[in-house]
């Protein structure tokens, strides 16, 4: 896929903020009916003005950082003037020329190893309100507006187009998440809290915008449908249109917006209600107070714990689960931590689509220390990561400790306790030689035909030890001791 | 006077007083209220005469331009496209106001949105001048001038984008101070060109204007472009200081051509008077005066353009008829709900602000304003203040200039220069031309609004201008 050229302008909402970017409205909205969260500055009510949240700038200086970007000495607003009716006062307010930061990049996993994705600019703008049809957007009879969302701090960060395909997109999108999240600004389990408008276009060719893809998911359907759509009509031998489309979710295409509405002049000039703000004097406060970013811990992590660069980066591409590694790793043995954090647990989580807070860090030692001290079998931890995760915990425990669950959602439970209630201890040295001398005895032609050359037939008779044994022997212990046994009495 | 007021009030009644005013107004043929807020405002007054409150303004009614906004009274610019608009929170001013317990009487009439020289673009119709009702009282706050000289209210306040407070109480042979940009708080102001106008008092006399500007003056967390608390002063302090160590500037440029003779030698007269009183004076230059107009007009239209986008009948003001799709319906909400002169502007600005046209109007605008900007700090570094004719002429007939908008924004030539700069000014009656009222303006250093206050003061103490009363009062 040489050919594809994808740029991409993501709208992320800097919804860790308490209050809205021009007014004292709370951003905490979410289960709350249409319209509550507003003021005259938020409706646009005549005569009302905005009051920059010094907070959002902060937020957005520390994104800017963390995107390798320049900070402009002086940063200003805009007005980007367009007619809508989620847009209370027919503006919004944005950046235009000298917009808080320029010229940074970040590396993403690529098609073809890492890659460096240049970050054209970032720069901070109102989120308009939200249209609620009454129906489908084509049939409804009427349209209503919420304007919660309406004054939400956004930031624009703008790409250069440098992204290869649509999985290359998802991975920059990943990672922007990833270093938002590790920054504290972002919360991206929010609705509607990244938006992603994305050109598209191959070698040689114009290009297509895909507008307002509010999912990850739908960023690679929408640009693979557009790679389809563009190759097709190269050949057929049409040219691609310069145009505005809009991603249909439910149907999995791109469809063109009607030209008229996208002939915009938005006549961007200075928001004179606000003064401009001199951004660099904020630089070295916010740069002593960034946090480690993804890349730096994942080097941390490989040097300080001891383990592989595909751990360290599966463990830190989300930072509750670098953090829960972290809290893991300083109690037992960090390598087999890592092992079952990032190999097990992980995997086990993301079948049931759960988060990692699910999951309690003192449960997570327990295995580990377990598995580390030959207590448990890795089967035995298996089947104790999936009881925890699912909660079917033996009523012996449960009436033992009524109300056997805490208010973040942890069982309070001990996991040894919950070895013994599943008799998950593993077999002792004495009864597992016992049960393979009774299973050699017992599988007399799968021993023969194993002396005589039939290496594989020695899986039989260790099956029959670890049915024995319910699980609790190593099948690499019993294996040895299988073979042991026979050529004890050969 | 509104100090002696105060005191009149609190031995009296502020009800009987408010209600000769309300009495008065009901008589009036000047048209200078759009609206009254006759019960609320006598009922304040009956509790005021029951438990007399403190404050500045204690029991002391007021008139308010119909642009700013006003918890409960409806506020409409004078556009129909507001109608039935009631705003839910108070301007800055309006909590200034009652915190000092002032009695809002009513809204006043306006030029639409502020955009006009003569209160005659108003969708309430215009009002008439007190000093002969054939003619305009000025604008925009056309009624706000109009009220305080005919007596209808003791104080008003009005709101200057180009000269839209000088410009009516010159007219109507009132005080009316134009803040140096920032020193009072615009939230609430509904904005026709934001980076231009401040709210300022409308009075019959300096020591008033300095009473008022005390109340309404002062840091607004609320407005980013408000200045600090230091900038503002103790105006009523040191009022009595005379003019003897100022030195006037009389600028080249706001004399000659297309002023009235009978203007140009008032404003001499007032020069002398000045002199007299011990101020000294000398001419400066302001070379940039002639492109201040163009300036003014391109910034102002193209502010007004994307402030006035709101008005879309959705969340409030009227919404006539059924609702179509969008398009259709916010079209024609917008052309029945704006008169003519706001859609002219509305139109130029948008033109002036579009691709291709931006740097060529807009940004070369703002570069002008620099430079007059700079005009004005240097004749200021010589000179303490500069004086000039507030208006080049006295008021005009009722539907003289309407037809001809050019001529009517060349009235405005000597009051944009100041908006420009954000500069304070000051326009006091300083004599009569065929017993019509004529405005000497002073302008001065930002955040000196004192040093104008006590030459206007120092004016008013000699001379007998604003003492007197129209015939309808
Ligand atoms: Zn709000």
């Amino acid at each position: 896929m040489d050919d594809v050229i994808i740029g991409l302008e993501v709208h992320v909402q800097l919804n860790r903020l308490s209050s809205k970017l021009f007014c004292g409205c709370s951003t905490d909205y979410h289960n709350d009916p249409p319209n509550s969260h507003t003021c005259p500055v938020c409706l646009g009510l005549p005569g009302s003005l905005p009051v920059i949240n010094r907070k959002a700038v902060e937020f957005s200086i520390r994104v800017g950082l963390a995107l390798n970007c320049r900070i402009e000495q002086q940063t200003m607003f805009y007005r980007k003037n367009y007619y809508y009716p989620d847009l209370p006062k027919g503006f919004q307010i944005s950046q235009y020329d000298f917009p808080l930061a320029t010229g940074g990049h970040i590396m993403i996993k690529g098609e073809d190893g890492e890659r460096n994705i240049r970050i054209t600019r970032a720069h901070m703008e109102e989120d308009p309100g939200r249209l609620v049809h009454a129906g489908t957007i084509d049939r409804a009879k009427y349209t209503m507006v919420d304007y919660n969302r309406c004054g939400m701090p956004l930031l624009e960060v703008v790409t250069e187009p440098d992204l290869r395909s649509p999985k290359e997109a998802r991975a920059f999108l990943d990672k922007l998440r990833t270093i938002l999240e590790y920054l504290d600004v972002f919360d991206g389990s929010l609705e509607g809290s990244m938006r992603v408008d994305s050109n598209i276009s191959l070698a040689g060719g114009d290009r297509a915008e895909v507008k307002n893809i509010s999912s990850f998911k739908g960023v690679e359907k929408a640009l693979s449908y557009e790679i389809t759509r563009q190759r097709n009509l190269r050949r057929r031998n049409i040219r691609v249109v310069q145009e505005t489309r809009h991603f249909d979710e439910l149907r999995n295409v791109t469809v063109s917006i009607r030209s008229k509405e996208e002939a915009h002049d938005y006549r961007y000039f200075p928001e004179m209600d606000l003064v401009p703000i001199r951004v660099a004097d904020w630089v070295p406060n916010v740069q002593a107070s960034l946090p480690e970013l993804p890349d730096a811990r994942r080097d941390r992590f490989r040097e300080q714990y001891g383990i592989s660069d595909d751990h360290a980066k599966s463990l830190t591409s989300e930072i509750k689960v670098a953090d829960f590694y972290e809290q893991v790793a300083s109690r037992t043995d960090p390598r087999l931590a890592a092992v079952w954090i990032a190999d097990v647990l992980k995997g086990e989580l993301n079948y049931r689509s759960l988060g990692i807070d699910r999951f309690s860090p003192d449960h997570m030692v327990e295995i580990v220390s377990m598995l580390a001290s030959q207590e448990i079998t890795e089967d035995g931890a298996v089947i104790l990561l999936r009881t925890l995760l699912d909660r079917k915990i033996p009523s012996l425990v449960d009436t033992e400790k009524p109300g056997a669950t805490k208010a973040g959602g942890q069982l309070s439970v001990r996991v040894c306790d919950l070895v013994g209630s599943l008799g998950l201890a593993r077999a002792g040295d004495q009864a597992v030689r016992a049960a393979v001398r009774d299973a050699v005895a017992e599988c007399a032609s799968a021993v023969s035909d194993y002396r005589s050359g039939n290496e594989r037939a020695i899986n039989f008779v260790v099956g029959v030890v670890m049915k024995k044994t319910r699980g609790r022997a190593s099948p690499a212990e019993a294996h040895r001791m299988v073979q042991e046994e026979i050529e004890k009495g050969s | 006077m509104l100090a002696q007021l105060r005191e009149q009030i609190l031995a009296g009644s502020a009800e009987e007083y408010l209600s000769r005013l309300f009495d008065r107004i009901d008589r009036s043929k000047l048209n200078a209220f759009t609206t009254l807020d006759r019960e609320n405002a006598l009922g304040q007054a009956r509790e005021f005469d029951r438990s007399p409150r403190k404050g500045l303004m204690a029991g002391i009614p007021i008139a308010i331009k119909d642009g700013i906004s006003t918890m409960g009274i409806e506020t409409t610019c004078s556009s129909r496209i507001l109608k039935g608009y009631i705003p839910p929170y108070d301007a800055h001013v309006i909590e200034r106001l009652k915190a000092e317990g002032a009695i809002i009487m009513g809204k006043t009439n306006m030029d639409e949105f502020a955009m006009g020289t003569s209160t005659e673009t108003s969708a309430f119709g215009p009002t008439r001048n007190p000093w002969d009702l054939q003619r305009v009282p000025g604008g925009s706050s056309g009624g706000s001038a109009a009220c305080v000289a005919a007596g209808e209210a003791p104080c008003s306040l009005g709101s200057d984008t180009g000269g839209s407070v000088r410009c009516p109480a010159s007219f109507c042979g009132v005080v009316g101070l134009k803040p140096t940009y920032g020193l009072v708080s615009r939230y609430g102001l509904i904005a026709y060109a934001n980076s231009l106008e401040q709210i300022g008092p409308i009075t019959r006399t300096a020591e008033d204007s300095a009473f008022l500007l005390d109340v309404i003056a002062g840091h607004d967390p609320r407005d980013s472009t408000s200045a600090p608390a230091a900038a503002k002063g103790r105006y009523l302090d040191g009022l009595d200081g005379g003019v003897k160590d100022l030195l006037i500037g009389v600028p080249d440029e706001y004399f000659g051509e297309g002023v009235d003779p009978m203007v140009e030698k008032a404003v001499w007269d007032s020069v002398s008077v000045l002199e007299g009183l011990g101020a000294t004076w000398q001419r400066v230059s302001l070379p940039h005066t002639r492109y201040a107009l163009a300036t003014y007009y391109i910034i102002a239209m193209s502010e007004c353009s994307s402030n006035l986008a709101r008005f879309d009948g959705l969340r409030y003001g009227r919404r006539p008829g059924d609702d179509k799709d969008w398009h259709t319906t916010f079209s024609e909400i917008r052309s029945a709900g704006f008169g003519p002169e706001a859609k002219r502007r509305i139109l130029l600005g948008t033109y002036a602000l579009s691709a291709g046209y931006y740097g060529r109007y807009y940004l070369k605008a703002l570069q002008v304003r620099t430079l007059i900007k700079q005009d004005f700090e240097r004749a200021l570094e010589k000179v303490d203040l500069l004086a000039s004719a507030t208006m080049p002429f006295p008021a005009f007939r009722i539907g003289e200039r309407i037809s001809d908008p050019l001529s009517l924004y060349m009235a405005d030539i000597f009051t944009v220069p100041v908006n420009l700069a954000g500069v304070p000014a000051i326009s006091i009656p300083c004599g009569f031309a065929d017993g019509l009222p004529i405005g000497l303006q002073l302008i001065g250093r930002p955040f000196q609004e004192s040093l104008l206050l006590r030459a206007a003061q120092a004016y008013q103490a000699t001379t007998p201008h604003h003492l007197r009363t129209p015939e309808v009062a």
